[in-house]
């Protein structure tokens, strides 16, 4: 029961992206086609759940009994960094056109906030468990993906529509995403 | 070449042509995050503007030590490093603003800003540049997000920096302070400093 909990909070009621403002810049930076935000979403629940995992066990078994919790934000940051770096040899390799399409974004994954956010924040659940660490990424990279893909899938048709000049390119799509996330408000008071 | 900088230049192009979040764009998960008042803009702008100006000057200062390879990685280290600093000064000093703050103080060091920074310019240019242009773009970012969140603050709790300026019963836009009231008067402020600047 827990975990449906935690799966339906997280996709729905405090989606990442869209209540809680992480991972702002993949959403609004490769959301331009539908085919390019599903592979970026597999990239994210790859990374986020592998980070995930590490960062929860290096916090409790290395920094808690060392007493370094203060290193958090350093180590978190480096794993992250390294498991990027890793992901991006392996795509390179496996899945050349997927790397094409991604290109300049994934080493950018670094630097979503979304990865970090997620790693620091299943640190602060109610008796955290590393099953339940690893349940919470995959939840947020699920509400990750269904957020960036029902953007993206919007964004498409905002290619044919009359739009005024003023409001053309970031004023829209942050339009849009505001309405999205004015949709997924509705989700509230659902756990 | 880098005498040749215009620094008048360099420190307003962060302000008005390359505003980091009106223009470029960059940072844009604190400037959502935070800016449900102007306080917290306010805060979460200066604890930015503190860590871009530093990281640019031992970025500028380390950067013929370091490796062209390793480059992204060391720069990485440097920010997270004030980033800890400056959540450990917050905690301390200021903790009323580290709970409001809360998860967005340890991701300033994920801020898109700052390490474009650091890469774009700070590792190419000498020191009284990078420091001239960490001012530029961090009071930029700082503008912005007290701009952004005065605006939320006025529309969704009708105050300014917690001074209350309507009925304490009055209806406001609730809207405003939260979530998609955020990327709703961003978008707006965004269209009209689009208008504004096309036309100068």
């Amino acid at each position: 029961m827990d975990y449906i909990i935690i799966l339906i909070a997280a996709v729905f009621v405090n989606n990442i992206v869209l209540a809680q403002f992480l991972g702002i810049c993949p959403f609004f930076g490769v959301s331009n086609k539908v085919s390019t935000s599903v592979g970026m979403s597999g990239a994210v629940l790859f990374v986020m759940t592998i980070a995930t995992m590490v960062t929860y066990l290096l916090h409790q078994y290395v920094l808690v009994p060392t007493g370094l919790m203060y290193l958090r934000t350093i180590t978190f940051i480096l794993v992250i960094a390294a498991l990027v770096q890793m992901v991006e040899i392996i795509l390179k390799k496996v899945s050349p056109s997927l790397y094409q399409a991604l290109g300049v974004f994934l080493p950018l994954i670094t630097t979503n906030c979304a990865v970090l956010g997620v790693a620091i924040l299943a640190l602060g659940m109610e008796n955290a468990s590393l099953l339940k660490a690893t349940f919470f990424a995959v939840a947020n990279s699920i509400g990750f993906a269904l957020a960036l893909i029902l953007f993206a899938s919007i964004r498409e048709h905002l290619e044919l529509a009359d739009i005024p000049k003023g409001m053309k390119g970031v004023p829209i799509n942050l339009l849009v995403a505001g309405l999205l996330s004015l949709a997924f408000l509705g989700f509230t008071g659902l756990v | 070449m880098a005498t040749t900088i215009n620094q008048k230049q360099n420190f307003l192009k962060g302000i008005i042509k390359e505003n980091p979040v009106f223009v470029m764009l960059l940072g844009m998960c604190p400037t959502l995050g935070v800016t449900s008042s102007a306080m917290n803009g306010l805060g979460m702008g200066v604890a930015t503007l503190f860590v871009l100006l530093m990281s640019n000057i031992v970025v500028s200062l380390v950067k013929k030590q370091i490796p062209a390879k390793v480059r992204i990685p060391a720069f990485i280290i440097i920010i997270a490093s004030f980033v800890t600093i400056v959540e450990m000064i917050l905690e301390a000093f200021i903790p009323f603003l580290y709970e409001q703050l809360g998860i967005f103080i340890p991701l300033i060091v994920v801020n898109c800003l700052i390490l474009g920074r650091a890469e774009a310019f700070a590792s190419k240019q000498n020191l009284y540049s990078s420091v001239i242009d960490a001012l530029g773009m961090g009071i930029g970012f700082v503008l912005a997000l007290t701009f952004l969140g005065a605006t939320r603050e006025i529309l969704g709790n009708g105050s300014l920096f917690e001074m209350k300026f309507v009925a304490e019963n009055a209806n406001t836009f609730i809207l405003f302070i939260l979530p998609p009231g955020a990327f709703i008067a961003l978008a707006y402020l965004a269209a009209v400093f689009n208008k504004l600047t096309i036309k100068t």
